[in-house]
């Protein structure tokens, strides 16, 4: 642990939750999340990966997938590059009842301390021809990512081809400690110190 | 006309009388010199009689050339000025009948060869002909009307012809079809063609009824003619009747003629042309002896040509072949010039997509708010400084013609008039005349005044100077001065002489157009003062003359006086030669004399001119062009006072001229950037030519005004509207605004010929004014706009311009983008500036090819003109952002550290956590890697004991780094399978077995192995992979010996090659000793497997042929976790696969203690091992089979009990293989999938050839046995592909070698195969991870000494045929290793398999030989695929010389070009360093020793230095032996000497490459792992050098125990 004086790491600290996923015809998904970082950043609490339940859509909400799945993880971290991505990947039965995945999809953390909500548009990976998707379709092996990693990473890209395919909603919330010290300054000039704001909102009785 | 006379008497004496009317008309006409006969229908009504007459003789005859020239054409006025416009006319109109004529021709051809009645005929006939005619002179589109029944007669044409010869066919009996054709094609009678007048008349009619009432519409004199044609369609009626009764009487009725259809076809294959669909070969495209030319290929842009397909271009080539002039169809590259393909490859309409669903896509509407389009063009203001529209206002007041079509004489001769009335103004205001005068007044005064000052005596020298001067002046001022005299006066005089012309032009034509008087006002003026200032001129002029003829008289005199003293000393030198010569050649140089004397001539003295003569000279000249004494002034005035005759008193031609001016209107069209924007409204031209149009149009521009135009037409008439001319407006200046812009008149002039029929002279038509024709003019139509063009002003005043800064680009850009030259001239080619900004403004094209010259000029141009930097800077701007500089950067550490990192430097490509402060970076994270870069180039020597290797291992360490370094890049480069997973397409095959596994059943009785799935190697962590190792079994492991065992073993060493692989049992029979087959327990083996320095074991099963059974389990943990391909493929790592036998001892010695319970002691005894490199079970995925163990050639207390076996049948088997064998089963959980090799082309110094014939014989090969390895071609150290019997040269082995024993002997052969085998081991999958092989020749090989089996097999096989043994390479596929290359010998009919790593050899057909499939053979000329079924050795053939079983390479086809050898021509040995040998013994005696005690550390290790010294001597001897057959002895000595020890040990022999494999074979023999108390240790190291620096090491270890 570092002395107080001399911070020698950044801590990210990231909770929140997978609120929340519209993948229209799609019924019955679930989601795998984990976090890509770079080499300088090591998690400290909490858990890299995850997996929800299944949830099914409603009457009340025809279109969307409610996990409400929390995120809790801290990071330490010497180098604000490799900042830590969240990759979501869904999956769900099809038609035969095999799991295929519905979706990848990425987002960086927010840099910035505060409440953020993330909408990542989903997307998967396409056959490499007509006879394949069939054939994928019909076997229930679809195309997959070997890694569900490759989506938080740009090398490689370009010879896969991907559909898009729903979305996803995360929102988070962010602390970080000792980012300033450090001389990161993430927050925007408007707002400071948004806990000495006067709070004009309520009125003095 | 001679014929249609003839036949006119045929047909009626009434019409021959006619004619004859006719022509006397015609000649009265010819004779009449009538002057208002020049226009002869504007001349008023002919006398109808004539008019009558002529229209019916045309009738009559229309075939021959008479009717024009009947038409009473105007008879040539013998001397009017109209003479030649007249003839033309006329031509003109003979032209035009003629070619109606033709056309009547062709219509009658159509329509119906039968004759008609003929009544019918001629009334419609005369029409006609009357009509053309009169067509043809007023009207033109009736012309065009023509010309259009013209064209769709000729179409009917087809259709008729077709109808003729069916109707021939059935109409004529008694012609044969033949006549009937000619009739038809041929030649026409005149009677026939007469009728046909007549159809086409009918056709006509209609159109010409409208025609003929426009006419009277419009001229009331054509109106009395249509009259005349009335009556005279009456007259004509009654006469022809008789002659329509007649021709109905000719009619015939024939039966229908048949045609046969092969007759049908003959015929038409006469007319018809069908083009062939074969191909054009290209010289008959191209013009003779031309080269096509393919523009493409000289880089040219030419485009895609469109489609066509080839027969319809095959097609399309024939018929225009046969065209007239075809060949201009054709391109520079024999093709039919096209323009490129217009078809866009993309559609340009974007697919619809619904947001909402329900609505259909096409229905969805979508608001958009309309948007102002602002910046389209490329020349459009920038949308930035974009204030609002620009406005041009462009005025166009009005035209005037300088000459048009209609005007009549007197109107040329104003314009004239009028001109020169310009010019007298334009001179009158410069008054040049004036000017000069006082000049010269001003300067003869300044004369004067210094030649009154010089007289004074105050001459100055400059004075003096100057007067010469001023004299000079004077006369070129006189002469100026005379010359714009004698202008003036030449004006006046010509504005006099067209006022007189005109003047008797109107007296002469008796009337008036122009309203033009001149005014020739006189100014008095005082005679006396005249003459005065006349006389006082001339004097002036005189005296002036007079001076400058002295004084060239006096220049001319002293030139004459030089010359004629030259002549008299020259004629003095010519005398006296003269007199000398004489006596010699008299006659011959008295010639020569007078030739040259003739040269010289005597200079004629200049002659003074008189006075007289130079007065009589000024005043001649004075006459001529000035003004007389006394004479008045003249001052021209031009007034337009005049008053214009009425045009009732006019004479018809004028009236005429008149009509046709008032039908005649004008107007402009104005065009922005070539977009018509508006035009005025249609004026009539007024009869003084001028139209007056005051209209001010308001442009409001967006784009930049390129190009303002005006278009001029001028409209005839109700239909017609011809363009006269265009003029171009320049843009103005954006200081010129509206209000200040000045009326600018803009000339224009047209070169269009129009001839007309009345006053008008036409334009592009000559005439003249004079009677004789003499002094003919021609004039165009010309004549000037009056505009203004100027920027608005807008409501608040402000100027609508567009920005200044823009408008010279948009200008510039506007009119000469194109051309370089154009745009900024000649001298701004070399101003560079300029013309780099030029070819920015024009938006060149760099990539065009014309324009590479110009990018290149200005590219060197413009990077030389700025400061030349001496280093290149690919991002300019990079300084700008560099806040620290680089030497500071280089001092951060943790920058550095970044930055290694980032580069995948091994060291720090895991690095994790770079701290975030300098301070916490140590200093030491660097000092490994900086040791690594400083070592590079330092050889240490302690690592590796022998300098020589390392040399070479750090020669290995930098080609590994490059290579790697070549791989890291190639890493980068992706496939979908690394990214995404799919399903492989199952193929049909697959489908059906996939089916048929349905059937099967769910648990089989003998399982098969499943395909498990394969992993990349790049997601994975510590403990995620691991190493099964499944032990099944081994056969003949060593047994334990009683301790005193009395048995001796015969030797073994002299048996043949034929014994060892014959099939029968071998002469020693294990039957000869039944007592052991009854002792006690013989052996208990147990297997341990290492790896990674983990131990994992089996239970102990006991006997020789254990049977285990168990799967042992081994975690796998990569370096550095790094589980990447490339780390994988370099694990080091070897799998060691120990058999041990478990000893069990009492630990209690006591006796008594006994009962109580039983405490044995476990004790274990190396035996043997295999070692598996870790890359070999990576890229094979899993091994399975049966190894032989590697057990030292002496076991201490143990014996090969091979004759024990009780088991009949494997007897043969075992004894055939001596030695040790275990089955195993390794593989990895989970399965990774190798790294594919890299994806690269390696250059190559091969023939592109035998390249080629490489790609095919390898696509045969793989196409019928896909999985065998057909290896051609291999990669050498440099990275260039070798061919590979190039590696196969016979090399002789080391001397020394040879000298021990015979050399043909087996003996020879197995010691050069053992000296291969000594040579270190080093995969090439381990030093070049990824890399395809790379085959090192055989002195690179023993130069490094490190090499895998390539290497081993080729200097194995080149040494075997050094030796004289036939030998080949066999590439095939063995276990362990996989993928290999072994050697084939033929020995004695025998074919021998050696493995070259090892050094052992194994017949065809031994079951154990490792060798399982052969692919290729590979000898020094040729290459054999195996075509046969099988691959494994003992069911193939060898015998190559069957094409049917070995597919050869180089075959009769392919002969063998005899490739030089890659090898050198003889291999240079070393010799042995004994010395060096045993001190690398003594330090690898210590280093072992140093590590035993390291790995038992809690125990105390004590060493028999008495058993040390004894192995030691005892090593030499098995080194001898190469480890065969001594044991026996050994023991028995070692027993002898050891007596009261129990000793365990064994020798283990290696080759020496490093000491860390020794350590690690010692560690693995678990030696040190004896915890007895009281054990002893021995070690012993021998280390025999073989040439060449080849080593092979002996350690010897042995415990002992003594013996109680």
């Amino acid at each position: 642990m570092a002395a107080a004086g001399s911070p020698s790491v950044f801590l990210l600290a990231v909770n929140g939750q997978i609120e929340s996923g519209q993948f229209p015809g799609y019924d019955d998904l679930y989601c795998k999340f984990c976090f890509v970082y770079g080499q300088d950043w090591v998690p400290t609490a909490g858990l890299e990966e995850g997996i929800s339940q299944i949830t099914s859509t409603s009457d009340v909400s025809p279109t969307t997938l409610v996990w409400n799945f929390p995120i809790d993880i801290t990071f330490k971290s010497t180098n604000p590059s490799g900042w830590p991505q969240i990759v979501v990947s869904v999956y769900g039965p099809d038609f035969f009842g095999n799991d295929v995945v519905r979706g990848y999809g990425a987002v960086h953390v927010p840099f910035t301390p505060g409440r953020h909500t993330r909408t990542i548009a989903m997307f998967v990976p396409e056959s490499t021809s007509r006879l394949q998707k069939f054939t994928s379709w019909f076997t229930g092996r679809r195309p997959e990512f070997t890694d569900p990693r490759v989506v938080a990473k740009g090398e490689g890209r370009e010879v896969t081809r991907v559909r898009s395919q729903g979305f996803v909603t995360i929102s988070f919330n962010v602390v970080t400690k000792d980012m300033k010290k450090l001389g990161y300054d993430v927050s925007p000039s408007d707002m400071q110190n948004p806990s000495l704001v006067p709070t004009e909102g309520i009125p003095k009785y | 006309m001679i014929i249609m006379e003839e036949e006119l008497l045929d047909e009626d004496p009434a019409q021959v009388e006619r004619l004859r009317r006719i022509v006397t008309t015609r000649r009265q006409k010819r004779k009449k010199p009538s002057r208002r006969l020049q226009l002869p229908e504007a001349a008023g009504p002919p006398e109808p009689r004539g008019e009558h007459n002529s229209r019916g003789s045309m009738a009559a005859g229309p075939s021959g050339a008479a009717p024009p020239a009947l038409r009473e054409l105007p008879p040539l006025p013998p001397a009017s000025r109209t003479a030649s416009a007249e003839f033309s006319v006329r031509e003109r109109m003979r032209e035009k009948l003629k070619a109606t004529r033709s056309k009547a021709e062709i219509t009658l051809l159509q329509e119906d060869p039968s004759p008609r009645p003929r009544r019918l005929k001629s009334i419609r006939e005369r029409k006609t002909e009357v009509k053309v005619d009169k067509v043809f002179d007023n009207d033109k589109p009736r012309k065009m009307q023509e010309d259009e029944s013209h064209l769709s007669s000729t179409i009917k044409f087809r259709d008729s012809v077709k109808k003729l010869k069916q109707k021939s066919a059935i109409q004529n009996d008694f012609p044969s079809a033949e006549e009937a054709y000619n009739f038809f094609t041929f030649n026409f009678d005149p009677e026939p063609e007469s009728i046909k007048a007549g159809a086409k008349k009918r056709n006509e009619l209609n159109e010409e009824e409208e025609a003929e009432e426009e006419c009277i519409e419009t001229h009331e004199v054509e109106q009395e003619e249509g009259e005349t044609d009335e009556d005279v369609r009456l007259v004509k009626d009654d006469d022809l009747l008789t002659v329509g009764q007649a021709a109905e009487d000719l009619i015939v009725m024939k039966p229908a003629v048949c045609e046969s259809y092969s007759e049908q076809l003959k015929k038409e294959k006469e007319f018809l042309f069908t083009p062939s669909k074969l191909a054009v070969p290209t010289s008959e495209k191209m013009p003779e002896n031309v080269q096509p030319r393919y523009l493409e290929d000289e880089g040219i842009y030419t485009g895609e040509r469109p489609f066509v397909s080839q027969s319809n271009q095959n097609i399309l080539e024939n018929r225009i072949l046969r065209q007239e002039k075809g060949k201009e169809w054709f391109g520079d590259d024999g093709k039919i010039l096209a323009l490129p393909n217009p078809i866009k490859q993309s559609s340009t309409r974007p697919p619809i997509f619904s947001s909402e669903e329900g609505i259909a896509p096409e229905l969805e509407t979508v608001y958009r708010k309309a948007i102002k389009m602002t910046a389209a063009n490329q020349y459009l203001v920038g949308p930035g400084d974009f204030q609002g529209p620009c406005q041009l206002d462009i005025d166009i007041s009005g035209l005037i013609f300088t000459h048009h079509p209609c005007f009549s004489r007197e109107h040329v001769l104003a314009a004239k008039l009028a001109q020169l009335y310009d010019q007298y103004l334009a001179r009158k205001q410069k008054n040049l005349t004036k000017l000069l005068t006082d000049k010269l007044h001003a300067l003869r005064n300044a004369v004067q005044c210094r030649i009154d000052s010089g007289d004074a005596g105050v001459s100055s020298p400059v004075a003096q100077q100057s007067i010469p001067e001023y004299k000079i002046e004077i006369r070129q001022t006189r002469r100026l001065r005379d010359a714009e005299q004698e202008k003036d006066r030449m004006l006046l005089n010509t504005i006099i002489k067209v006022w007189k012309q005109m003047k008797s032009l109107r007296d002469f034509q008796k009337f008036t157009n122009t309203p033009m008087k001149l005014y020739l006002r006189k100014e008095e003026v005082d005679q006396r003062l005249d003459e005065k200032a006349y006389e006082e001129e001339i004097q002036a002029e005189i005296n002036e003359l007079l001076e400058e003829h002295m004084e060239e008289y006096e220049k001319k005199m002293e030139e004459y006086k030089t010359e004629l003293r030259e002549w008299k000393s020259w004629k003095k030198a010519q005398k006296s030669k003269k007199k000398k010569k004489k006596d010699i050649h008299e006659e011959e140089e008295s010639l020569e004399d007078c030739d040259l004397s003739e040269e010289r001539v005597k200079p004629i003295p200049p002659k003074m001119a008189s006075n007289l003569e130079i007065e009589q000279q000024v005043r001649e000249k004075a006459d001529s062009c000035r003004r007389k004494p006394g004479e008045p002034v003249l001052i021209p005035e031009l007034i337009l006072s005049g008053s214009i005759t009425p045009t009732e008193m006019c004479p018809r031609a004028e009236v005429l001229r008149r009509e046709d001016v008032k039908k005649r209107s004008a107007f402009i069209k104005v065009l922005f950037n070539s977009k018509e924007v508006s035009r005025t409204v249609t004026h009539p031209i007024s009869s003084d030519f001028r139209v007056h149009f005051g209209q001010v149009f308001n442009l409001q521009i967006l784009n930049w005004p390129e190009s303002l135009k005006l278009q001029i037409y001028e409209t005839t008439g109700m239909s017609s509207t011809t363009l006269l001319a265009e003029v171009f407006l320049p843009v103005p200046d954006t200081t010129v605004l509206t209000g200040s812009a000045p009326m600018e008149e803009i000339e224009f002039s047209s070169s269009q010929r129009v001839v007309l029929d009345h006053e008008g002279v036409g334009s592009g038509v000559s005439f003249s004014f004079e009677a004789d024709d003499s002094n003919k003019m021609t004039l165009m139509t010309s004549g000037k706009v009056s505009n203004s063009v100027s920027w608005a002003v807008g409501e608040k005043g402000d100027p609508l311009i567009p920005p200044v800064s823009q408008q010279n680009t948009g200008i510039v850009s506007a009119l000469k983008n194109i051309d370089a030259i154009a745009s900024i001239g000649t001298s701004g080619l070399t101003d560079m500036k300029k013309l780099a900004k030029w070819a920015v403004e024009a938006k060149l094209d760099p990539n065009d090819p014309n324009n590479a010259d110009l990018m290149q000029l200005i590219m060197i141009a413009t990077s030389g003109e700025a400061l030349v930097p001496d280093f290149f800077r690919l991002e300019q701007l990079q300084q700008e952002f560099n806040f620290v500089s680089d030497e500071e950067f280089n001092r951060s550490k943790r920058f550095r550290l970044l930055e290694l990192r980032n580069g995948e430097v091994a060291e720090f490509r895991n690095y994790k956590q770079v701290p975030l402060l300098e301070r916490e970076i140590s200093e030491k994270i660097f000092q490994d890697y900086e040791k690594r870069l400083q070592e590079r180039d330092v050889v240490d020597s302690k690592n590796y004991l022998d300098a020589h290797r390392a040399v070479v291992a750090s020669y290995l360490q930098k080609v590994r780094e490059s290579v790697i370094n070549r791989f890291l890049i190639a890493k980068h480069h992706f496939l979908l399978s690394d990214l995404v997973n799919e399903e492989e397409m199952p193929s049909l095959g697959i489908l059906g077995l996939s089916l048929f596994k349905l059937a099967e059943p769910k648990r089989p009785l003998k399982p098969r192995r499943k395909e498990r799935k394969k992993v990349t190697a790049q997601n994975l962590s510590d403990g995620d992979i691991k190493l099964l190792v499944n032990i099944i079994r081994a056969f003949d492991i060593p047994v334990r010996k009683p301790v005193m065992s009395k048995l001796q073993q015969p030797s073994k060493s002299s048996r043949s090659f034929n014994e060892m692989f014959a099939a029968s049992p071998s002469a020693q029979s294990p039957t000869d000793i039944p007592d052991w087959a009854f002792n006690q327990v013989l052996v208990r083996p147990f297997v341990e497997v290492s790896f990674q320095r983990t131990v994992c074991r089996t239970t102990t099963a006991e006997g020789p042929n254990p049977n285990w059974n168990e799967e042992l389990e081994l975690p796998f943990r990569a370096p550095n976790g790094d589980y990447s391909t490339h780390s994988l493929q370099s694990v080091k790592d070897e799998v060691f696969i120990n058999v041990f036998d478990e000893v069990l001892h009492d630990a209690v010695e006591d006796d008594h203690e006994r009962g109580s319970g039983i405490r044995t002691h476990a004790e274990r005894h190396w035996l043997g091992c295999v070692k598996i490199p870790f890359t070999t079970i990576y890229f094979q995925a899993r091994i399975d089979g049966t190894f032989k163990v590697d057990i030292p050639p002496v076991l201490l207390g143990y014996s090969k009990e091979k004759h024990l076996g009780i088991e009949r049948s494997y007897d043969s088997v075992r004894n055939l293989s001596e030695g040790s064998y275990i089955t195993l089963f390794i593989t990895i959980e989970p399965q990774l999938i190798p790294g594919e090799s890299v994806r690269e082309k390696f250059d190559t110094q091969e023939d592109e050839k035998l390249l080629q014939a490489v790609e095919k014989y390898e696509a045969e090969c793989t196409s019928k046995f896909p999985s065998r390895q057909c290896l051609t071609t291999v990669i050498d150290l440099n990275g260039k592909t070798v061919f590979i019997t190039r590696y196969i040269k016979p090399l002789n082995p080391p001397q020394e070698l040879l000298e021990a024993v015979p050399s043909s002997s087996q003996t020879a052969a197995e010691l050069v195969a053992r000296y291969v085998a000594l040579i270190p081991f080093l995969p090439d999958s381990v030093s070049f991870a990824g890399i395809c092989d790379l085959w090192s020749t055989s002195d690179q090989f023993l130069y490094l000494l490190a090499g895998d089996e390539e290497e081993h097999a080729v200097l194995l096989c080149n040494y075997f045929l050094g030796m004289g043994k036939k030998a080949w390479l066999i590439i095939g596929n063995a276990i362990p290793e996989g993928p290999t290359a072994y050697v084939l010998t033929l020995e004695q009919s025998q074919y021998v398999i050696w493995n070259p790593s090892t050094g052992c050899f194994y017949g065809q057909y031994d079951t154990f030989c490792p060798l399982k499939n052969v692919y290729c053979l590979i000898s020094c000329d040729n290459v054999w695929f195996n075509m046969q079924e099988y691959d494994s050795p003992v069911r193939i053939n060898f015998d190559i010389s069957k094409p049917k079983l070995w597919r050869s390479f180089f075959s009769r086809s392919l002969p063998y070009p005899g490739l030089c050898s890659v090898q050198p021509e003889e291999l240079v040995y070393q010799p042995s360093d004994k010395a060096a040998a045993m001190e690398l013994q003594g330090r690898i005696e210590k280093v072992l020793k140093d590590k035993i005690m390291e790995w038992r550390p809690r125990h105390l290790t004590r060493w028999n230095r008495y058993c040390t010294s004894t192995l030691r001597n005892f090593l030499p001897l098995l080194e001898q032996n190469q480890g065969k057959d001594v044991e026996d002895d050994h023991q028995a000595e070692l027993q002898k000497q050891l007596g009261d020890y129990r000793v365990s040990g064994f020798p283990i022999h290696m080759p020496f490459s490093e000491v860390r494999p020794l350590i690690e074979a010692v560690h693995s023999t678990g030696v040190h792992t004896i915890d007895i108390a009281n054990v002893e240790f021995a070690l012993a190291v021998y280390i025999h050098a073989y040439p060449q620096n080849v080593l092979s090491v002996w350690v010897y270890v042995a415990s002992l125990v003594r013996n109680r």
